[in-house]
């Protein structure tokens, strides 16, 4: 793939200058709306990784009473979940990098409806506000899947789980018309010459995440409603007293769930399949393969959902069935990763930064996507559902996969979104202390988990002392590298080097490089020509 | 069907008995986790076997794949570097390699299939129960009603940790006051629901776990290899107390059995049972 531009001016803001609020506040420029995700992304970060340390510090022992009541814990990690999902990952992937490089890899000067992008970030920091406030009243003890009858009236009574259970009605919102400027502008601004068999895999990966977004959204925002109903006016959707059905929710919620985990990957799918290739100087391998096997796993994803149901009493049929259908995902996420190994095959290979969060990505992905399987067996689920195992599991893949995607994605294109680069030193340190700490806090979950300790518990028998401890100190490193970031960031901004268009040379192919770093206010006001 | 579940039951029975055997100088033993546990606590009963063997060639089948894929990652990362390879090559496009690495991840799932296929199937209920036994998951506390012995039913709490005693000081958030006490060997249909919401009734050593739902009736079965001590906990986020309703399993002989129903509805004061109590077992018919 290569490309040329005429884009060569570097006209900032048609020479006048908006105020703070105007450009900030009323902003509807995809580079600021992308900035201003990022740093929201950043700071709900930091609580979402607040909370897992109280979280830790309250499991290092058994018997610990940093957190005093099991309604204060069940409240702390309702809000972890809920934050690092809705608030963190996904304003990270979708919000941040999707803004800034959907525009810039298609050649397009801006997102199709800038005003909507306005309000899909604006929606969510209401959200966020309402979220915190569910935490701070201690009254969402739900676990993020929001369970009723434990959420209904009758069992958490008071407003908190309202305002959590309304902040993921404006963060589905946001999401929603997120998701619809997405899909236009990928159909719609395409540079000439950019067939959808050219787009780069980035916006093939958020073509995709849109399509899950907007059809997953909505089943949520249904089922979410009709909880609100039936904790405020009298309904019974949820309620066996009144006809109705607690399976319905999972069935419900899970539609939207199960999807929502791809949402949260595919974005890093594209980031590392860019950085892979780009510091292999080599094109990705099988592109088309790359691109379908991304398809292939949002089709499949849209119905799998009922894998995490499997002792919900569903019949043995429908257990059998979820299971076949969740174990076909292995076969496109290998081809993912056997593709991306591919591409380093034969490649030239250097091992900035950005490398090493790509190559930690593919190893601890493909660590939580082997235990995905051992999972998708209904038979074992039956003895590792909901234990610390499938904390392990959806951590590798969550906080160890999409994550280290955001990493990774931070360190390739801070030096074009900032024009500052980042410090490799520092930055290299930031990925071992990372890598040891996230691994020493999940891989022990699997041991947990495997002899059976149950999620969501504060205390537990004394057996599991052993690997809680070794959990918690991981954590502890963790947590420690989270400031590591904080001075790479300080680093980055106050670094005086220039930057050139394209700092990684020859292997960047795409069109973010063919402009200058950090990027005009407009670009692509003249559409680049694509080869 | 009914023929491979009675072949795979026998299979896994054999097993036990196998595994029974080498535990026969301690008839009664409490199975619990133990500290620095890694793996599956050890099975004691049929459907736990198969989850068992089942999970074993799971396991050995990821471990080889990742080890693959880290090899594999570790070699381009050294050989392919950029001082060993400056000039990078053109390889983009290899559909047999396509083909390769789209097909054997097939032919390996379907070889986790077969089996999975088979365990699900068996696991999924008893035809011929000896006895029925309904757990009903309260905030925050088990109820065990048994069916058959004219509704025989009491209640099971944790024990706190300042009333722990003797060995039970080695068992905090799992022993309880009143277990749930069943015949080994006799194949038993466990019920599930609940009074308010929802928990999930979990033994790992079993491979017994059901979510119990207001509402619902969820059935499912087991069959203790031998008398012992049997450790589990709610598995379901239910409020507060989530982490204080452990479960526990007491299984003795038919004969212990038999006289512990005898005497149960004068300990648990059962109301309404004006006749003691006297189980009306499959094997009378």
């Amino acid at each position: 793939m290569s490309a040329t531009t005429h884009d060569a001016h570097h006209d900032h803001g048609h020479g006048h200058s908006p105020s703070f609020a105007q450009r900030w506040l009323f902003s509807t420029n995809h580079k600021d709306i992308g900035t201003l995700y990022l740093i929201f992304a950043v700071c709900a970060g930091l609580v979402g990784g607040a909370l897992s340390m109280i979280m830790r510090l309250q499991l290092m022992h058994p018997g610990n009473t940093v957190v005093t009541s099991g309604q204060e814990w069940n409240t702390i990690i309702t809000a972890h979940g809920l934050i690092m999902i809705f608030f963190t990952v996904m304003p990270a992937l979708i919000g941040g990098f999707g803004n800034w490089f959907i525009p810039l890899m298609i050649g397009a000067p801006d997102m199709a409806f800038p005003r909507l992008n306005n309000i899909s970030f604006w929606l969510l920091v209401p959200a966020f506000a309402l979220i915190m406030t569910g935490l701070l009243l201690g009254e969402s003890g739900s676990g993020w899947t929001l369970y009723p009858p434990l959420s209904n009236a009758t069992y958490e009574s008071g407003p908190g789980m309202d305002f959590t259970l309304f902040a993921l009605h404006l963060a589905g919102v946001s999401s929603l018309l997120g998701a619809l400027n997405f899909i236009t502008t990928i159909f719609n601004m395409r540079t000439p010459g950019m067939t959808l068999h050219k787009m780069p895999l980035f916006i093939w990966a958020m073509l995709v995440t849109a399509f899950l977004l907007l059809l997953s959204l909505p089943v949520l925002a249904g089922a979410i409603t009709m909880l609100i109903f039936d904790r405020n006016f009298g309904t019974s959707f949820f309620d066996p007293q009144g006809g109705g059905d607690p399976v319905l929710w999972q069935h419900l919620f899970w539609f939207f769930g199960h999807p929502e985990v791809y949402i949260m990957i595919l974005p890093g799918f594209g980031i590392i399949s860019h950085i892979i290739s780009t510091f292999s100087k080599k094109p990705v391998f099988g592109y088309l393969g790359m691109a379908y096997a991304m398809v292939a796993i949002g089709v499949v994803g849209f119905v799998v959902w009922a894998h995490h149901m499997f002792i919900s009493g569903i019949s043995v049929d429908t257990r059998a069935y979820f299971m076949a259908a969740t174990m076909i995902i292995a076969v496109p996420t290998g081809i993912k990763i056997f593709s991306w190994i591919a591409t380093m095959w034969g490649g030239s290979i250097e091992m900035k930064v950005p490398m090493l969060w790509a190559i930690g990505f593919i190893f601890l992905f493909t660590v939580g996507g082997v235990t995905g399987v051992v999972l998708s067996n209904a038979g074992i689920d039956q003895i590792l559902h909901n234990t610390y195992y499938v904390v392990a599991h959806f951590h590798y893949v969550l906080s160890l996969g999409a994550v280290f995607s955001i990493f990774a994605g931070w360190y390739y294109w801070i030096g074009k979104m900032s024009g500052h680069q980042y410090p490799e030193y520092w930055g290299k340190v930031h990925f071992w202390v990372t890598f040891v700490g996230v691994n020493l806090t999940f891989f022990p979950m699997h041991f947990l988990g495997a002899a059976g300790m149950p999620r969501r518990y504060p205390d537990y028998p004394d057996a599991f002392a052993g690997w809680n401890y070794v959990s918690s100190i991981g954590a502890f490193v963790s947590g420690f590298s989270v400031l590591i970031f904080l001075y790479v960031v300080y680093r980055t901004f106050t670094s005086k080097e220039a930057l050139a268009d394209n700092y990684w040379g020859e292997g960047a192919t795409t069109l973010e490089w063919t402009v200058s770093s950090p990027p005009p206010f407009h670009t692509f006001e003249e559409l680049p020509r694509f080869r | 069907m009914p023929e491979t579940r009675t072949n795979f039951a026998a299979r896994c029975s054999a097993a036990a008995l196998a595994i029974g055997a080498a535990f026969a100088a301690s008839p009664l033993w409490a199975q619990v986790p133990k500290p620095w546990q890694m793996g599956m606590q050890a099975p004691h009963s049929p459907v736990e076997h198969g989850i068992h063997s089942l999970n074993m060639l799971v396991l050995w089948i990821i471990v080889v794949i990742t080890v693959f894929v880290a090899g594999l990652l570790g070699y381009v990362a050294w050989r392919y570097d950029h001082k060993r390879n400056p000039v990078a090559g053109k390889l983009s496009h290899h559909s047999l390699l396509e083909v390769a690495w789209t097909a054997i991840p097939v032919l390996i799932l379907v070889v986790i299939a077969i089996p999975s296929f088979r365990l699900v199937y068996f696991e999924d209920r008893t035809n011929d129960a000896y006895m029925t036994v309904k757990v009903t998951g309260h905030q925050w506390y088990w109820e065990y009603t048994y069916p058959d012995a004219k509704g025989l039913h009491f209640d099971s709490y944790m024990v706190q940790d300042a009333d722990l005693k003797g060995d039970q000081l080695k068992l905090r958030h799992l022993a309880v006051d009143n277990q749930l006490v069943v015949p080994a060997g006799k194949n038993i249909r466990i019920l599930t629901t609940s009074g308010d919401v929802i928990h999930s009734f979990f033994i790992p050593s079993l491979g017994v776990q059901r979510y119990a739902i207001p509402g619902r009736t969820i059935e499912t079965w087991v069959r203790v290899d031998q008398p012992g001590d049997y450790y589990g906990e709610c598995n379901q986020i239910c409020g507060t107390n989530h982490s204080q309703m452990p479960i526990s399993i007491h299984a003795v002989s038919e004969a212990d059995f038999k006289a512990w129903l005898a005497a149960a509805p004068a300990k648990f004061n059962t109301a309404g049972l004006d006749t003691p109590a006297r189980l009306v077992m499959a094997s009378e018919h």
